[in-house]
Formats: C-alpha cells, structure tokens, sequence
C-alpha cells in the first residue's frame, strides 16, 4: 500500500462539516420531537381511537414502513411540486423524516399501550378520570416508559438515515463528506471523519434518550 | 519468447504505431476523390454527438456531420466507430480520414494532429428560462443555481460566484434537471449537451444559455501534412454554416441554433 494519508484539507474545509453536523443536529431534532408527537397520535388513533380513523392510520403507517426512505425524500422535494406544493430542501428533509419516525413510531408505541393490562384502565375510570386523563396519565407514560429503549433505537436510526437527504442537496454532515470528497479526491481520509463524527453523534443521542428517560419515568425502579 | 518479452514486444509496436505517424498518404484528398470513399471516425456512445439507433443505425450531430461531408464531396461514407480514447490513434495510423467526434482542440493533440475550424458548439453555462435575465456572473447575486457536485461547471462557478448566490449541488446530471424542472432551482449551470437533453423532452421550462462559463467547441479532426484536405473540409464547413445546412444540424441534435461566435 503506497497511499499517503493526508488531512490537511480540515483545515480549509472545517466550516463545511461544522455546518453539515449542525443541520444533521437540527434534523433529527426537529425529526425526532415532531416525529414522535405524530406517533403517539398515532398509536392512540390506532389502539383506542374511532373506528372510521383506524384504516386511514393504518393505510398511513403500512404506506411510509413499506416504502424506502430515499423514495419518500424524491416524492416529496421532487413530486410534489407538480402539484404546486413545493418545499425548500430543508423543509422537504424535515417533513420526510418526521412522517418516516410517525410511522415507525407509532407501531412501538402501540405496542406499549396495548400491553397495558385493562385493569389500568378499570383503574383511571375508577378515580373519576375522564378518557383523555386516564390515557394521558394512567396509560401513555407507562406505556412509552416500557418502549422507551426501542424508541430511542428508532430516533438513532432515523439520525442516521438522514444522510439519505444529502441526494436532495440538504446540506448535511454526508453532503459535507461528498463535497469534501469531490473537491479533495481524499475518499478515505472524507469518509473516515464523518463515520468517526457519525459515530459520535449517535452515541451522544443514545446518552441523550438515556437521560431524557429517567427525567421523564423517574418512578420506575427496574431498568 | 516468454510472456513478458511477447508483452514488452506487443507495448513496443503498440507505442511505435501510435507514437509516429505512418509517413502520409500523397495527398489524402487526392485518395479519396480516386477510391469514390471517405472513412470518417464518429462515436459511438456519446449522445447526441453519436449513438447507434435501435435499427442499429450511427446516428448524431457528428453523424449528420460526416453525411454532410461525404455529400458534399460526392463520395460514398464509410463511417468507422470509435471511443473517446482510440479516436486520435486511428487517424494516425491511417484507418480513418476524420475524425468527427466531438474533439477538442488543446496543445498536446495539435502536436501531433492538425485541426479544422469548429463545427460543433460545446460549452458549460448558466441555463435559465426566457423570463429570467442574468448575463454575467454578477448578476447572480441573490438567486438559486443548481449543479452536479464535483462537475467542472460546479468548479468554475464557485470560483467566480458572487458571494450572495446560492449553489445547490446534486448528486448527478439527473438531480440537476430534475430540481429545474421541478422548479426547486430557478437556474442551473451545466453544459449545452445535458441542456439538449433537457430541451428534447419539451419541458414547460425550456432552458436558455444565460452567459458561457467554459467555452471548448468540437473540431473535426485530420492527419499533418494534408493541406488540399484540411483546405477543402473547411470551406465545406464554412458553406454549411453560411447555408443553414449547420444550424439545421444543432437544432435536430442540440435544440439551439450554432452561437453566433462558432
């Protein structure tokens, strides 16, 4: 192997990565918080809501958990626009990644509630509360507490699925690469950052849920 | 002879048969008004400039070319296929009397080739609709342009774009076209075959060439040492551009008209 190593392009190229991390953050902020609210309504819809609303919800779901993400991104920034609903490349990432985290998270969020044993139910009604207090109070939170662990897998995959949105020109950490990359020829020594920073924002996320679930399901004794 | 020395020999006659040119025919002209036929390389897989049809046919803007060529010299065509890397070394050793492929023109190849007057426009720019007026680089100060990430016009505009442009890099030529045509990017810069490409599906949007970023138009191609042949393809070259026989051929395979400056 006769390749030299050379990094000498951080220091000419570091704003761009520096802004690629920051939208990448910014996605899968925006895609996680609007993303998991759009679950719970979701499950909720699913598992107790009206039965006129559980086909569109369903149909929803099974449409984003069967489609590829690449494909929804295209429909979205590149489709749509026929019909006159354009979206900066920004607004298209979010909105795709949210209805992408909506689906996904709904399907683990359902399953936590319909573990719920219908004594628990039984038990809200019982202290007078009306349906939205017992599933607010007495349902959602245990049952997000016992999928918070797969929750927190799903928000990380989405992070990582994000790179997907450099294809529309988003400019994020993997457009940051790609750019570097083009510029510098430096396909490896590219690459190896953005893994290792990849890595390290995923990790950070993991450490991030961690904590947000104890502050949020401080009760809970066994982890 | 082992297998390195039959490898070494075979290296040697290959360099020997690209590297010097067999001595010229007496007059190249002279040989093709005698045999009735001129040999004409084309490309094969470069659209538009030539691709074969499904009826197996060559066809293209450097096709049309050769036809026209062939035509006026009254003499029958024998159209020979080439790539972009075996082009040159088939007129040096003499299987071809042009080259009419889409060539450029730069100091290395005019040492050992000679070159007519251009007959085919090739450059990168900026492509915008009719309703959009920019005509230099400065009056891209606050729009949007579209390009393909790591292309020589992405190289060049950002080396020349004002510092309020906004640059969109896609992926590839498709992801370009297809955030014009979606109206993501109001302008893209890019080059005229891939704006031909784009015209030849007869979008609502039609994109017109704003102000050239690199200019390096196609010559047709020819062996040193045969002025009665150079002399005589550039005044049929320059009867088609005075004809509309040229501007006939741009508009079939490129959907604009030759630029004035050609």
């Amino acid at each position: 192997m006769n390749y030299t190593f050379d990094y000498g392009w951080l220091l000419v190229y570091w704003p761009v990565l520096v802004k690629g991390i920051g939208i990448t953050v910014e996605l899968t902020l925006v895609g996680g918080v609007l993303g998991v609210m759009l679950g719970i309504a979701c499950a909720w819809a699913r598992a107790l809501g009206p039965s006129w609303l559980r086909p569109f919800v369903a149909g929803y779901v099974e449409l984003i958990r069967n489609t590829p993400f690449l494909i929804q991104l295209f429909f979205i920034f590149f489709g749509l626009p026929a019909l006159g609903l354009r979206m900066g490349e920004l607004e298209a990432a979010n909105f795709a990644m949210v209805i992408n985290l909506g689906a996904y998270g709904c399907e683990i969020i359902r399953a936590g509630i319909q573990a719920t044993p219908s004594g628990q139910f039984e038990a809200g009604a019982s202290l007078g509360m009306s349906r939205i207090q017992t599933f607010r109070h007495v349902v959602l939170i245990p049952a997000l507490q016992r999928i918070w662990p797969a929750l927190s897998s799903q928000i990380v995959i989405v992070m990582l699925g994000s790179a997907a949105v450099s294809q529309i020109a988003a400019e994020d950490l993997t457009f940051a690469a790609n750019f570097i990359q083009s510029r510098t020829f430096r396909a490896f020594e590219a690459y190896f950052v953005a893994t290792l920073i990849y890595l390290a924002l995923a990790i950070g996320l993991r450490q991030a849920l961690r904590g947000l679930g104890w502050t949020l399901f401080p009760r809970r004794t066994a982890r | 002879m082992n297998r390195r020395h039959l490898i070494a020999f075979a290296a040697g006659a290959l360099l020997a048969a690209t590297q010097m040119p067999l001595p010229a025919s007496a007059d190249a002209l002279a040989t093709i008004e005698k045999d009735k036929v001129i040999r004409i390389a084309v490309p094969q897989d470069f659209p538009p400039f030539g691709t074969v049809g499904a009826d197996m046919e060559p066809k293209g803007y450097d096709v049309d070319m050769a036809k026209l060529i062939a035509g006026k010299l009254g003499v029958k065509l024998d159209l020979v296929p080439v790539t972009s890397a075996n082009r040159i070394p088939y007129l040096q050793t003499n299987k071809v009397d042009l080259v009419i492929s889409s060539l450029g023109k730069n100091a290395e190849r005019e040492k050992v080739i000679d070159f007519t007057t251009a007959y085919a426009p090739f450059f990168n720019g900026v492509f915008g609709p009719a309703d959009v007026t920019v005509k230099d680089a400065a009056g891209l100060a606050g729009k949007t342009v579209g390009v393909t990430r790591g292309a020589v016009e992405d190289l060049e505009l950002t080396k020349i774009a004002p510092a309020d442009l906004t640059i969109k890099r896609y992926e590839d030529n498709n992801g370009t076209i297809s955030a014009f045509l979606s109206g993501q990017v109001e302008l893209i810069a890019t080059g005229n075959v891939v704006a031909a490409a784009i015209l030849a599906r007869n979008p609502p949007k039609k994109p017109e060439i704003k102000f050239l970023i690199k200019n390096s138009p196609c010559f047709i191609g020819l062996n040193k040492n045969e002025p009665a042949l150079l002399a005589k393809v550039n005044e049929i070259i320059a009867t088609a551009k005075t004809d509309g026989a040229l501007d006939a051929i741009s508009q079939k395979w490129l959907g604009a008209k030759l630029p004035a400056d050609l």
